[in-house]
């Protein structure tokens, strides 16, 4: 039997996946092209799952496609086939699955997606929890929290902190436990955690941040954790959220390189021929330097979809990738905090911050060179997408900082107005 | 193919900043008054006023960051619709957009952005300065791509020129039962009759002389009326094969009410045998054979006003017409084609010349636009029934050394001839408005449409 064979094969079904699905049929209507995911359900983002465990989206609504959208685009679109392994000499790669088996390609994306990282505490595989990675571990969770009483998450970042809310509103009591000494540590600076962390404890949640959790064991209920102070906690729902990372088993005898990540160039291509990866599994260069960095964020994850999409497909309207830069938004209990840049700020960068206790609104600005490095803001409303095109074109801000941190919002309007013409 | 989608633009130069369109939009959008929640945004600047709207953009990355599904193009309308059900207020789509063309309305706690109001944004007429505009010319366009293109591919005009443009838009628009006439100029230059023995149309095409044009192609459209077969008898004519050469002809087919629609494509020249001048050339103009120098300063005599002279044959329709305002010409296309039925339909198109007016190819729109701007040029159109209308005001015009300035032709022009072609242009304006303030008042856009006339018995036309 002949080996089926596909022009494009694109591995994952999250946003970068899709971007770069329909970046290859903007330039590319005809060419054989293939998705293969590990998961059971057509594409969405993890990002929209802390709505599901919640209950105000439903699992079916969240979808980002349809069948039709693969079917009328003539693309083949297989879920449950995770990928085993590539070979890129031989340009094959294997998925698994019953209907799996050996795909041979001529161009291949690695948009694997990552999955959450399981803290090696001791007994932690003899209590039962839970991880929010997956459309199924939300509905699971989304079940779960209807009977909570007492729930702990491990882990302050955004994931966490989303299902600490949703477990708060659902009446349970919940501690939160962070390894650092501030919650949203990699998104937020001291001031606006402390206003993140007043959210939460209004609400009822206890927050642990500088703690470590040394030990789990199975209760009555649910588990028993033991914090490094010696303290004691009972959980009748353990969420651990603590980061995650790319699973990059396949790449074993590949000869693809792979750091953190998958190390990619500026057109998300790896080291080897043919071979493109791009969102949470990738490794690419950071706009603040360099080095290759993580950047698992939702608007970087399309970038890149979209930029080896294009490459994939021979697209000549392709710009490289101009560097990831950090972009977060996070709404809690009716208020928002917006993320733009780099969270650590460079040495000798010039720190602006206001805040205002009556609004609780708060914001961070960081300059360097006149050029805008990184911009943070509570229940301070800015068009992040204007600020962050100010950080890629390194516009000087010189002229006008004074305004801009007194209104960013209008400023910015007024700056792109002129420059993006 | 792709859809076009209609679009407001939004000129800066002729904004004061005084905030009727946020209003209008917050009082559409939200029932109230605050323009906080416009979603139309319109900031003073350091050097005027700034926008910050929806662009409903092409490839909108707004839709590419959303979580949650809730955003997505139309492909009808081409807006980017938000779905309130399925959208979770994380705000990552104002991350996406680089145009601040959604944001948080702080009133609901929930993202806002231009839906143009179905159609009919209700910004565009509350501005009382013109410096919003609602384009609705993409219906052209999609329109336009689903006709037959009854043009050979490849024509071979000069970079930058419109006539290209001019031509399959018209032959499309006429359709395949049609009978075209090209005198020699640029039309047949630019391959319309073909080369090695293939026409360059899809329609049946002939080359008459400069001078015989009208006449032969009233012949043809009798002999077709007698065999009683429904066709168009369409000219396409230079300046030069209309107003010099082929004038008698014309007058003559015009006065006989001949059934023909005659569309002149002015470039005020003879540009495609050299650059020579023709009676439409504009006076201190260059051309090859009005050269500028120590004596000569270019043409010395006014341009023949070859529109209003139709006019003066009563003829069942007259117009003018520009590139630059696509859906006016279209109006007058449809009228004229109409018209062509029952008696003769003059249609004037002013076609920069990127090569004989000498100005960069790229600008061939902005030329013509600014020649309306200015009033250089006007547009209007005419019936025996309704008289003349101006197809848009005349008040308020460009200085005319805005047209002027954007060519090499005029490059030469001492004050003294600048204040000529000014004394000029409001000398026609004022004579042309004077026409139409006679004038009836402007008849309904759909008087022509269904409106078939006697054709068909197969008569000679009236005399």
């Amino acid at each position: 039997m002949t080996m089926r064979q596909t022009r494009y094969l694109v591995v994952g079904s999250s946003h970068a996946a899709i971007e770069a699905v329909s970046a290859i049929r903007m330039h590319d209507a005809e060419g054989s092209l293939t998705v293969a995911t590990r998961d059971r359900h057509l594409p969405y983002s993890p990002t929209v799952l802390p709505y599901v465990v919640s209950g105000r989206s439903s699992s079916a609504q969240v979808l980002l496609r349809d069948a039709a959208y693969f079917a009328e685009r003539n693309i083949d679109y297989r879920q449950g086939q995770a990928l085993v392994a590539v070979r890129p000499t031989e340009h094959v790669a294997q998925l698994d699955g019953a209907a799996g088996g050996e795909l041979r390609y001529e161009k291949l994306l690695l948009a694997t997606g990552a999955s959450p990282i399981v803290p090696p505490i001791p007994g932690i595989e003899k209590v039962e929890y839970h991880v929010l990675r997956t459309l199924d571990d939300a509905v699971g969770l989304n079940r779960a929290i209807g009977t909570a009483r007492r729930a702990v998450v491990l882990g302050a970042g955004l994931v966490g902190m989303h299902a600490a809310e949703n477990l708060a509103k659902a009446g349970a009591n919940v501690t939160i436990v962070e390894m650092a000494d501030q919650l949203c540590a990699g998104y937020f600076d001291r001031t606006a955690a402390t206003l993140i962390e007043k959210a939460f404890t209004d609400h009822g949640a206890t927050i642990r941040t500088g703690r470590r959790v040394v030990g789990l064991a199975p209760s009555g209920h649910g588990a028993i954790l033991t914090l490094d102070n010696g303290d004691s906690l009972e959980a009748d729902l353990l969420l651990v959220a603590t980061g995650v990372r790319p699973e990059l088993g396949y790449l074993a005898n590949s000869g693809i390189l792979a750091d953190k990540g998958i190390l990619v160039d500026d057109s998300m291509q790896t080291n080897v021929a043919d071979v493109w990866a791009a969102g949470d599994c990738a490794q690419a260069r950071s706009f603040y330097s360099d080095a290759k960095v993580m950047n698992a964020i939702l608007p970087d994850a399309a970038e890149q979809g979209r930029i080896a999409g294009m490459a994939m497909a021979g697209d000549p309207g392709l710009r490289r990738y101009p560097g990831g830069v950090p972009l977060n938004t996070y709404h809690f209990f009716g208020r928002h905090a917006i993320s733009v840049g780099n969270s650590r700020q460079p040495e000798h960068a010039q720190v602006e911050t206001r805040f205002d206790e009556k609004t609780g609104r708060y914001l961070r600005a960081c300059f360097l060179d006149g050029r805008l490095v990184c911009i943070h803001g509570v229940n301070e409303f800015f068009d992040g997408g204007v600020m962050a095109q100010l950080i890629l074109r390194r516009v000087d801000l010189d002229p006008v900082r004074e305004r801009f941190v007194a209104k960013p919002m209008v400023v910015g309007r007024e700056l792109m107005s002129q420059l993006w013409r | 193919m792709g859809r076009a989608y209609n679009t407001i633009a939004f000129d800066a130069a002729k904004c004061d900043g005084c905030g009727d369109c946020m209003r209008a939009c917050a009082r559409a959008k939200t029932g109230g008054e605050d323009v906080a929640r416009s979603r139309i945004q319109i900031a003073a600047g350091s050097t005027g006023f700034e926008l910050a709207l929806c662009r409903q953009c092409g490839d909108p990355r707004c839709v590419a960051v959303c979580p949650a599904g809730a955003l997505a193009k139309d492909g009808q309308s081409g807006i980017i619709g938000w779905d309130a059900g399925k959208c979770v207020d994380c705000l990552l789509c104002t991350l996406g957009c680089a145009y601040a063309g959604i944001a948080l309305d702080e009133a609901t706690g929930r993202v806002a952005k231009c839906d143009t109001c179905e159609g009919s944004p209700a910004c565009v007429p509350a501005c009382p300065h013109g410096a919003l505009k609602h384009h609705t010319t993409a219906r052209i366009y999609n329109e336009v791509g689903d006709w037959e293109d009854l043009f050979a591919p490849g024509l071979a005009g000069c970079q930058g020129c419109n006539t290209e443009l001019l031509m399959r838009h018209t032959l499309r628009r006429v359709g395949p039962d049609t009978v075209l006439a090209t005198p020699p100029g640029c039309v047949p230059g630019m391959g319309s009759v073909g080369y090695n023995g293939m026409a360059g149309t899809k329609v049946p095409v002939f080359h008459p002389l400069l001078t015989n044009t009208a006449a032969m192609l009233a012949g043809v459209k009798r002999q077709f009326n007698r065999a009683g077969r429904k066709v168009t008898a369409l000219a396409i004519a230079g300046d030069g094969g209309a107003s010099d050469a082929g004038f008698q002809s014309l007058s003559g087919a015009a006065e006989r009410g001949e059934q023909i629609l005659f569309m002149v494509v002015d470039n005020e020249g003879y540009m495609n045998t050299g650059m020579q001048r023709s009676s439409a050339t504009p006076y201190g103009a260059w051309t090859s054979t009005t050269p500028v120098g120590r004596e000569s300063k270019g043409k010395t005599q006014d341009a023949k006003n070859l529109p209003l002279l139709m006019v003066n044959h009563r003829c069942a329709y007259v117009a003018t017409a520009s590139t630059a305002y696509m859906d006016d010409l279209y109006d007058k296309l449809d009228r004229a084609i109409v018209a062509a039925e029952t008696g003769f339909a003059y249609l004037h198109v002013y076609s920069p010349c990127t090569t004989g007016w000498r100005f960069p190819t790229d600008q061939n729109m902005e030329v013509a636009r600014k020649a309306v701007e200015t009033n250089f040029v006007m547009l209007w159109e005419y019936t025996p029934e309704q008289g003349l209308h101006l197809s848009r005001s005349v008040d308020d015009p460009l200085p005319v050394t805005d047209y002027l300035k954007v060519m090499g032709r005029f490059r030469h022009l001492s004050p003294e001839q600048v204040q000529h072609i000014q004394a000029k242009v409001e000398e026609n304006r004022a004579f042309v408005q004077q026409i139409s303030q006679q004038s009836q008042a402007p008849r309904e856009p759909s008087r022509f449409a269904g409106h078939g006339g006697d054709y068909g018995k197969g008569d000679a036309p009236r005399s």
